[in-house]
């Protein structure tokens, strides 16, 4: 074999190589939007269907008027919404002054706290259920979303500052001393200058939070009692009913679960990664 | 001002600058002394720190030596201290000790198939062409995106009995070839979610694919970091791929391996919402992992929440213990200074 034919033939392996990747993983995805799309004919069937002939957007609209748990679909995304945003906005204001604490100053019990943080991103968030649950109800905060809340700002935020303080790190300290020394007060140097230059850090630690409120299933089932304050992931739970699982209206509901944290996905999927693995790769 | 500030930055009187700045910050209204500054910052974080996470695994701690009866849970009365009673009571339990099982074992089967198909799929990504592993990515992206609660939703759909996807095609299998691997030849309505074995079966197929492109991305990120000189000497050198692999590659990412295998063990000895949508809720005890039987012990009636909390401090000291050597590396490496 000529080089030149060995170096295409190995071309052809990676590719289709790269194509079965991509398959297996996007195929389980499609088949969700695909189903959520079928009329009811060909979701049950054991034939294979591999797109959706009878197009209908009979399950979408029935989740969104009809629902599930005696609500609309619209209520438990809405809930979803109130305690991802409202983690992300208490969140993020925390492990920023935090984040900037570790990273711009040298104080006693510094490594202490960069130590501390560590250690309890290993502690296993199932575990803390039951003394939470107990806690929440304790404060008055049960089956309320600012209960969540509460809960996630705690669940998120360790990570949140190890991530943020790397970005705070890499921004060079000669700008906020140049904006001293031409007077500024600590405050203004801190939104004027390092604000900015964090943002995109920042951006992406809130839609790590986001997702992670947003995904979460176990708090929300005990916090929330009546259904109109389920969260998506309980919501669903519901459509696993006795009449026999309406597959079209669980797929179209997953379907609209899912969407919102893709595009986030695809839309930080360069910082996610090195933030997860900040520190482990010296650059 | 300017001058005496001047004036004192110069000054060879070490108490004095500092002093000065003192008064500089008061002056432009922060009125907070230099060494205060970063304890304020960290105020919120180490209050919601040590309120929501430290204490309450004291409280789980001192809990599993409690009776938490239903008044407790009211708030009308105090917990019951029953020392070791819900250790012993546990570790006579069957359901304990098929949970402890799967856990580990799920554990140690997920994390290393997801690490072996992610470092593998990291390598192939960083030999294809920048537009093909673009397309790759966001294949892989889609994948790892997909919430917990969706992904157990679709694998339950995909293995669904009746109109499963997975009994399908395992009937286009030529018969002989499903009877000699499988041990069948006909899978329809194989009711793959009945029995702890199966759910496992899809368990780890569910979280592998969910969990793989992050380690596939990391990988790739890694690789990009080594120098292509390193590459091109191997292979002047005539080493084949899988040394060039073993004495450059591997060594390198040393660092970026030993966190992914600490995140990949912390996510997958407690997978709990894959596995609540695939079981259909806390039902069959069999196929119970840890995390699922804390729950259903402390929630499902008659709540005992004390032994949930035993439940809950094992699977943590498991946890703490397994990722301690790596913690310990990690600090190490960090540069905290």
């Amino acid at each position: 074999m000529t080089p030149l034919a060995r170096k295409r033939l190995t071309r052809i392996a990676l590719n289709t190589a790269g194509s079965l990747v991509f398959l297996f993983a996007i195929f389980p995805v499609y088949w969700m939007v695909a189903t959520s799309f079928k009329a009811n004919d060909q979701i049950f069937t054991t034939s294979f269907i591999p797109f959706p002939t009878h197009f209908t957007f009979e399950h979408l609209f029935g989740v969104l008027t009809e629902g599930v748990a005696g609500n609309s679909i619209w209520v438990y995304m809405r809930n979803s919404a109130v305690v991802a945003v409202g983690t992300v906005l208490v969140g993020s204001l925390f492990a920023l002054l935090a984040a900037t604490a570790v990273a711009r100053f040298r104080f006693k019990g510094r490594t202490s706290f960069l130590i501390t943080l560590l250690i309890v991103q290993m502690i296993p968030t199932e575990a803390l259920l039951i003394p939470l649950f107990l806690n929440v109800r304790r404060l008055g905060l049960y089956d309320q979303l600012l209960g969540l809340i509460v809960i996630q700002v705690g669940l998120t935020l360790p990570f949140g500052i190890w991530m943020l303080r790397t970005f705070v790190a890499a921004v060079p300290k000669t700008l906020e001393e140049a904006a001293w020394i031409d007077g500024a007060s600590r405050f203004t140097t801190f939104w004027k200058v390092l604000f900015p230059l964090v943002a995109p850090g920042l951006v992406a630690t809130s839609i790590f939070s986001f997702i992670t409120a947003w995904n979460d299933l176990i708090f929300a089932l005990v916090l929330m009692k009546d259904t109109a304050g389920y969260t998506m992931p309980v919501a669903l739970q519901f459509f696993f009913g006795q009449r026999g699982t309406d597959w079209g209206a669980i797929m179209a509901t997953s379907t609209l679960m899912t969407l919102p944290v893709i595009a986030f996905f695809l839309l930080v999927q360069r910082r996610m990664v090195s933030g997860l693995v900040a520190g482990a790769v010296k650059g | 001002m300017t001058d005496t500030s001047t004036l004192a930055r110069g000054g060879a009187n070490t108490s004095a600058p500092r002093r000065r700045r003192g008064s500089r910050n008061h002056a432009r209204g922060s009125g907070l002394p230099d060494w205060a500054v970063p304890y304020v910052l960290l105020v919120p974080g180490i209050v919601v720190i040590a309120g929501l996470l430290l204490w309450p695994m004291i409280q789980v701690f001192v809990m599993s030596f409690q009776s938490i009866s239903l008044r407790v849970i009211r708030g009308v009365a105090d917990p019951e201290w029953v020392g070791l009673d819900n250790y012993t009571k546990l570790f006579e339990n069957d359901v304990f000790w098929s949970s402890l099982r799967n856990t580990v074992v799920f554990a140690a089967v997920t994390v290393s198939l997801t690490l072996v198909v992610g470092t593998a799929v990291g390598v192939l990504l960083n030999r294809l062409s920048k537009g093909m592993s673009t397309f790759v990515i966001i294949g892989i992206m889609c994948a790892w995106a997909v919430p917990p609660v969706a992904q157990g939703t679709i694998w339950r759909w995909l293995f669904d009995a009746e109109a499963g996807i997975i009994n399908w095609a395992l009937n286009l299998l030529p018969d002989w070839l499903s009877t000699l691997v499988l041990g069948r030849a006909d899978w329809t309505g194989e009711p793959w979610l009945n029995d702890a074995w199966s759910v496992y079966v899809v368990l780890v197929l569910t979280v592998v694919w969910a969990s793989f492109p992050f380690i596939a991305v990391s990988v790739l990120a890694g690789l990009k970091g080594i120098p292509a000189e390193l590459y091109e000497a191997a292979r002047v050198d005539g080493s084949s791929p899988w040394r060039t692999f073993r004495k450059i590659t591997f060594p390198l990412l040393k660092p970026v391996f030993a966190v992914l295998t600490i995140l990949s063990i912390i996510w997958d000895f407690k997978v709990f919402s894959q596995l609540y949508v695939l079981l259909n809720g806390p039902t069959n005890r069999e196929a119970f992992n840890l995390s699922l039987f804390s729950f259903a012990e402390a929630f499902k009636a008659p709540p005992k929440m004390g032994t949930g909390a035993a439940i809950a401090v094992v699977l943590t000291l498991i946890l703490l213990l397994v990722t301690a050597v790596y913690t310990r590396q990690m600090v190490k490496q960090e540069d905290l200074a």
